[in-house]
């Protein structure tokens, strides 16, 4: 029974996995842009919900519905008017540039907050469980879970059911025949990323809640991110969560066997799946 | 006035100059034809025209309304649509989704919509869950036109709608064509098969090395003519 249990802790894991994911997923997916910033766009978002939660008094729910929409703005106009002066053919400039913001950020991070930890209040939910069979599982855990899932289906009706989301798919095939139909391939990429930062905001608050933060915390989460979206297949939103549930489950086995193991566990599993399917699990048909 | 024109329009790319000021016009409900062998310059034109390159402001003119300097997205809807060379569908979007982008971010009323457009190919109707780029050239090209259409244009550029299509399959494209000028639309008809441009237009210009080497109507010009313009020796 404890190995069912691990398994499931591992699965609810992968969730919060999977929402660091979705939004570099997202990008990558409409624009081909691998943003190394990402791990640390969340933890300032962590940091601005944590703001908003001190100096407000605000609740972490409420104060992460109050930082998404400015999480959506920085994101539009970071990649209005800097991301997207690096997307052409060459893939070397939006890696430096993002590398950069990644260090700029962290570094940002660390003058305004001290390199101490911060962990958002959470109250009762994060020790509260419930009891289904022989199991007892978390509340915040299963939340996360859920929350995963929901962006997930939500991405994937943005994408497939919606005047925007054809927009992104078309931009994404082919950005010069998609201006001939008056669409503004700039925007869209700024729509992409405001949209991605919603999600990130929504990582934020549970990374801020289950775990400590600090500045320099960021390139392990962009670690555990780009692994579940290779895993997953670049490009396909289920395939990040069943990515970021592979390496969830991985980890809590590792952790099961030697608490040593948990982190090295998720990197073993991730180069075993790429020895398999090089591609990815679920990769896109057109590429 | 003209419903679109250009004066002296030249364009480049980098140090190579593809177009010597060249002079075309088309009228309301108009359909020009613009002939001429492969590096005349025909693409570069609508390349020009669509905004895919940018020139001076005034050597394009719309209505009046100088858009030479626009790029494609913001003149396109102006009242401009196209239909690019190698028809260019998305091929993550099914039949119907292409259609549907081609007034993405913008409500033109007009007579073209999706009934309308599957009236005029039927096939489509039948094959609009597909995936785009899963039909066959023929009617990928009619999804071309149709995505075109879609906004209900002013003027519908059309860029080698020909290419790479059997001689069966062009003429039921152009069976569409007046159906499309009876819609109101004006067409500028870029083509290498001389006989379709010369059966749907008003007017031709022939084009050799990036100038305009003769102008007129199909039942004025003869083949001597057109020979002349188009290899720029006598037949």
């Amino acid at each position: 029974m404890i190995w069912v249990d691990t398994v499931v802790q591992g699965v609810l894991l992968g969730g919060l996995y999977a929402l660091f994911a979705a939004g570099l997923s997202l990008v990558f997916g409409i624009m081909r842009l691998v943003n190394l910033a990402h791990g640390d766009l969340i933890v300032m978002a962590a940091y601005l919900i944590l703001v908003l939660v001190t100096v407000l008094g605000l609740p972490p729910f409420l104060a992460a519905a109050v930082a998404a929409p400015v999480m959506f703005g920085i994101g539009w106009v970071l990649q209005k008017y800097l991301l997207n002066r690096t997307l052409g053919s060459d893939i070397l400039p939006p890696l430096l540039v993002t590398f950069g913001l990644s260090i700029a950020l962290q570094n940002a991070l660390l003058e305004g907050f001290s390199a101490d930890s911060q962990r958002l209040p959470t109250g009762a939910i994060s020790t509260s469980s419930l009891e289904i069979g022989a199991l007892n599982i978390g509340v915040l855990p299963l939340l996360t879970f859920a929350s995963a899932i929901a962006v997930i289906i939500g991405l994937n009706q943005l994408f497939y059911r919606t005047s925007l989301g054809r927009a992104f798919r078309a931009t994404s095939d082919d950005p010069v025949t998609a201006s001939l139909m008056g669409i503004k391939p700039g925007h869209v990429f700024a729509t992409a990323t405001a949209i991605a930062m919603l999600v990130v905001t929504l990582a934020a608050l549970y990374l801020g809640m289950r775990a400590n933060f600090d500045p320099n915390i960021g390139p392990a989460r962009l670690i555990y991110a780009f692994q579940a979206v290779i895993i997953g297949g670049l490009g396909s939103l289920w395939g990040t969560l069943a990515g970021g549930v592979i390496i969830g489950v991985s980890q809590t086995i590792g952790a099961a066997i030697n608490p040593e193991w948990q982190i090295l566990a998720g990197h073993v599993a991730f180069l075993l799946v790429l020895l398999v399917r090089p591609r990815g699990l679920f990769p896109r048909a057109v590429d | 006035m003209a419903l679109l024109e250009t004066s002296g329009l030249t364009a480049h790319y980098g140090d190579f100059q593809a177009l010597f000021g060249v002079d075309i016009r088309l009228e309301q409900g108009e359909t020009v034809a613009i002939i001429g062998a492969n590096g005349a310059g025909k693409t570069t034109l609508m390349r020009s025209l669509s905004g895919v390159l940018q020139n001076a402001p005034d050597m394009i003119r719309l209505d009046g309304t100088a858009i030479g300097g626009l790029s494609a997205e913001d003149v396109m809807p102006l009242g401009l649509a196209m239909v690019p060379e190698g028809r260019r569908l998305f091929p993550s979007l099914s039949v119907e989704e292409n259609l549907l982008i081609g007034t993405y971010g913008r409500k033109v009323d007009g007579h073209w919509t999706l009934e309308t457009i599957y009236d005029l190919f039927p096939i489509l109707r039948e094959r609009r869950n597909s995936p785009g780029t899963a039909l066959s050239g023929g009617q990928q090209q009619m999804v071309a036109i149709g995505r075109a259409l879609m906004s209900n244009p002013k003027v519908l550029l059309c860029d080698e709608i020909s290419l790479g299509l059997a001689p069966v399959v062009i003429k039921d494209i152009y069976a569409a064509v007046p159906k499309i000028q009876e819609s109101g639309a004006s067409l500028i008809v870029v083509e290498q098969d001389i006989g379709q441009a010369m059966k749907v237009a008003d007017r031709v210009y022939c084009m050799m090395e990036g100038r305009v080497t003769l102008e007129g109507t199909p039942d004025t010009l003869s083949r001597d003519d057109i020979h002349n313009a188009y290899f720029g020796v006598s037949a």
